[in-house]
């Protein structure tokens, strides 16, 4: 059984305000440490049984034709064997 | 002249919009997201609201209704399209206008009035308003932060597609005007051939002095004025 993990998050060109009250948040409670925090989405794809081209092949189209705005957004994904 | 409001699941502006045009006397059906017959409209208005609860993004999934493969052909063809707050998100979404809502930037529901400078009132929706003038049209929305990248902000200034920005009384567009961080102030625009507009703020929200305000009949009325004459 395959599966896929899509990670969709805001362009590095675009502001991210959540992301910004995260990290102000975190500075507050004590790790300074943290630089930037930027937030994003998760989607996991239960695919079935398939070769894993034909699944890069429908996940890259299922980004693109919901999954993700190109305008704002960006992704990147990655294949599982269950 | 006849207005069609499309109905989605999660739609809550529909009876309002469909009321503002019925008041001025007009012909308005409700079109249901699964329906691929516009009923004859001459106007399409595509209300505000949650369609869909907001899921994925804000119109991401209504701009796959059956009904917007017909919006899309109508505007295509010349018919005019007006896309009110969550409206204008699903006229973003499925590209017939261009650009992506953001969350507001201070992340909160802002649910006030807002001032909008007029700054094209030569289109089918501003044509009996002033350029310059200033009017009043609450905003209600959480995610209206409209993006667009610099190219594409350079085109919409220079062919004057911008037609509403957040100002102040005066007219001026300051930072403090801009209830949500929208890049220059916008607050609607036209596409291209100056037949479909999208705003954020909500018109059908002030056609009566009951409501506050009066002067989002103009925008109603100037789609008439314009259809009328042909």
């Amino acid at each position: 059984m395959l599966s896929a993990r899509v990670f969709v998050t805001l362009k590095k060109s675009i502001l991210d305000p959540q992301g910004s009250t995260i990290q102000r948040a975190l500075k507050s409670m004590g790790y300074p440490e943290v630089d930037e925090v930027r937030q994003g989405k998760l989607f996991e794809l239960k695919l079935g049984d398939m070769e894993r081209e034909k699944a890069v092949q429908l996940v890259e189209e299922m980004c693109t034709k919901l999954l993700v705005n190109p305008v704002i957004e960006q992704y990147t994904f990655e294949l599982l064997e269950d | 002249m006849k207005f069609g409001v499309v109905v989605f699941p999660g739609s809550n502006c529909d009876a309002d919009c469909y009321h503002a045009v019925k008041d001025l006397g007009h012909a308005v059906e409700y079109i249901w997201h699964k329906d691929t017959d516009l009923k004859g409209s001459d106007c399409i208005i595509i209300p505000g609201g949650f369609s869909y609860g907001d899921y994925l993004r804000s119109g991401a999934i209504a701009r796959f209704s059956p009904v917007m493969d017909k919006v899309i052909e109508f505007a295509n063809q010349g018919g005019y399209v007006i896309g009110i707050c969550n409206g204008f998100q699903i006229l973003l979404e499925c590209g017939l206008l261009p650009g992506a809502m953001l969350r507001n930037n201070h992340l909160k529901f802002r649910c006030a009035d807002s001032l909008l400078k007029i700054e094209n009132a030569d289109t089918p929706f501003s044509n009996l308003l002033e350029k310059g003038q200033v009017i009043q049209v609450p905003v209600a929305h959480g995610e209206g932060n409209y993006y667009i990248d610099s190219e594409g902000l350079k085109t919409l200034e220079e062919t004057g597609r911008i037609v509403f920005r957040y100002s102040t009384s005066d007219g001026e567009i300051t930072q403090d005007a801009n209830p949500n961080g929208s890049v220059h102030n916008i607050a609607g625009i036209v596409n291209e051939a100056g037949n479909v507009l999208g705003m954020m703020p909500h018109p059908e929200r002030c056609v009566d002095e009951l409501l506050g305000g009066t002067d989002g009949k103009l925008i109603f009325q100037s789609i008439v004025a314009r259809f009328e004459r042909g």
